[in-house]
């Protein structure tokens, strides 16, 4: 690993006196679960690296009348434990849990989930988030089964972060700090599919730090999250999907069903939640969604397999969020 | 530049200089001299060289030596007291969970997490809280057996 500068600055203001205003020369570290494996295969090579778990005022889950505050440090294992997480915002444990192993839980941040890169073995290697060599596409040709159906390229990696769906689906938002202000972003916004190597899949900027998550508060909808998983170990799901209904009675009002790890974003299926508006649920209109979420599907020559996966992703969720209370 | 830590490790204080690169793993085994946490595969996968850092179980291999500055760290060493073994390393012992013993000392750690957060796990449960540990040898088997006569044991 290249040598670098370390500071572990107290405060928010320190923290961002010390960014720098490209990427490549500072490197935010929290649990630095992603962090340290981006430096180790020389993916990252900053030359500062800011440790912001020293700075108080990023922790905390708290109640507020906008809804709930999450601060961007708080472990998967904290948010695990909230009984307000657990209760009312099903689907965003659920994906939390999913996060493998108790050791990666107990380090990794709720801000690093979703800020972590992906997880392309491409884009691992050192052929940037597009993983092209000599302007074409290793992906197209190459090893794609884990890659995304949905996004039609130039970028086919898929979004790592299991939180991103569940926190799109609910509705939250990001506050995202820099020197000079800061600004929310709803978590939808903030993912984003980069056009060329030099952007990033996430809309925060070099200067900035993602101080919190604001998820609006649970009264009135139902939600859940469902995961395909190859094997229950150590391995990010191959896709999943977050559900949040809101109802009226027994009927949908409005529905957000969002996929995770079959596109470079969380990928909102709107044509799913149009169907789902105005029915109730059942097994039948859930495995219409699923037909509807994945209609819109462009697999590549080894993922194939996702599409079927993503659907009953979607069914199942869509079943476990109406079994659940609103 | 180095950084000057202070840490506590399995109830010893210790004071060093270190380069913010020195990964914990290597500070542990190679600056303090405990070589019970393993390095397996050095990318957060085996967990072999699980340790506990204020009483949380993480893996030694993806933490900087400079994060764990002022924090109290455990590791395999530190487990037993006044020369008496853990009821967990008991049951490692009684039920044969160990062949070649790579995997044990970040096994011991991770099954001593799960008992703390559940005094009574299913074998669901054990496998579960043990997923972020890889063994070679023994197929599992008898380390899920040995969590289950640690956990009765200490009377979960
Ligand atoms: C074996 C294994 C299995 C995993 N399985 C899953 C899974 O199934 N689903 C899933 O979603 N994740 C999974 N993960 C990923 C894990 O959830 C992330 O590594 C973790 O959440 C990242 O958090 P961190 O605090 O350690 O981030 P770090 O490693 O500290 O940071 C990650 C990146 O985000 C940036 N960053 C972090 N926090 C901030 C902030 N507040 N503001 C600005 N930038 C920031 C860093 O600069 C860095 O680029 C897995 C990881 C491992 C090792
Ligand atoms: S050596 Fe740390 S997890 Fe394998
Ligand atoms: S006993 Fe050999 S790896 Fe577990």
């Amino acid at each position: 690993m290249q040598a670098f500068e370390y500071a572990s600055p107290t405060t928010l203001k320190e923290a961002l006196s010390l960014l720098g205003e490209r990427w490549g020369e500072v490197d935010v570290l929290a649990g630095g679960t992603d962090l340290l494996s981006l430096m180790k295969d020389y993916v990252h090579t900053p030359k500062r690296v800011v440790n912001i778990k020293g700075i108080a005022e990023l922790g905390g889950i708290r109640r507020t009348p906008a809804g709930l505050r999450i601060g961007a440090t708080v472990t998967l294992d904290e948010l695990l434990a909230s009984p307000v997480v657990r209760t009312e915002y099903p689907s965003l444990w659920t994906a939390a849990d999913g996060v493998r192993s108790p050791q990666i839980r107990n380090m990794g941040t709720v801000g690093g989930d979703l800020c972590q890169r992906p997880r392309c073995w491409y884009f691992r290697l050192g052929y940037g988030l597009l993983a092209q060599k000599d302007g074409t596409s290793l992906v197209v040709n190459g090893e794609n089964k884990y890659h995304a159906i949905f996004g039609g390229g130039p970028a086919y990696f898929v979004s790592a972060s299991s939180l991103g769906p569940a926190l799109v689906a609910l509705g939250a938002k990001v506050r995202l700090a820099s020197a000079s202000g800061a600004r929310e972003l709803s978590v939808e916004e903030f993912f984003v599919i980069p056009k060329s190597d030099a952007e990033r899949e996430i809309a925060l900027r070099p200067n900035e730090i993602l101080t919190e998550i604001l998820v609006p508060p649970a009264t009135g909808v139902r939600n859940a999250t469902y995961e395909v998983r190859h094997k229950e170990a150590l391995d990010w799901p191959l896709a999943t999907a977050s559900v949040t209904l809101r109802m009226k009675g027994a009927t949908v009002e409005s529905a957000r069903v969002v996929m995770g790890h079959v596109a470079p974003i969380p990928w909102v299926a709107r044509e799913a939640e149009r169907l789902l508006a105005g029915k109730t649920i059942t097994e039948e209109v859930a495995e219409q969604a699923g037909k509807a979420a994945v209609a819109g599907a462009r697999p590549l020559s080894q993922n194939g397999y996702k599409v079927r996966l993503a659907q009953v992703a979607v069914k199942r969720a869509l079943l476990a969020a109406a079994r659940g209370k609103a | 530049m180095t950084h000057a830590i202070t840490v506590t490790i399995n109830g010893k204080p210790y004071a060093h200089q270190v380069e913010p690169r020195l990964l914990l793993i290597h500070y542990l085994r190679d600056v303090v001299g405990l070589t019970g946490p393993h390095i397996g595969c050095e990318t957060s996968i085996c967990g072999a060289c699980t340790v506990m850092v204020d009483g949380k179980a993480v893996k030694a291999c993806t933490m900087f030596a400079v994060q764990a500055d002022g924090r109290q760290i455990l590791t395999i060493e530190g487990l037993a007291t006044d020369g008496r073994y853990d009821p967990v390393q008991e049951a490692f012992w009684n039920e044969h969970a160990l062949q070649c013993g790579f995997c044990t000392p970040g096994m011991i750690l991770a099954a001593k997490q799960l008992l703390e957060r559940n005094p009574n796990p299913t074998e669901e449960e054990i496998r579960h809280g043990l997923e972020g540990n890889l063994c070679r040898c023994t197929g599992y088997q008898h380390i899920v057996n040995a969590v289950r006569a640690a956990a009765a044991r200490m009377g979960g």
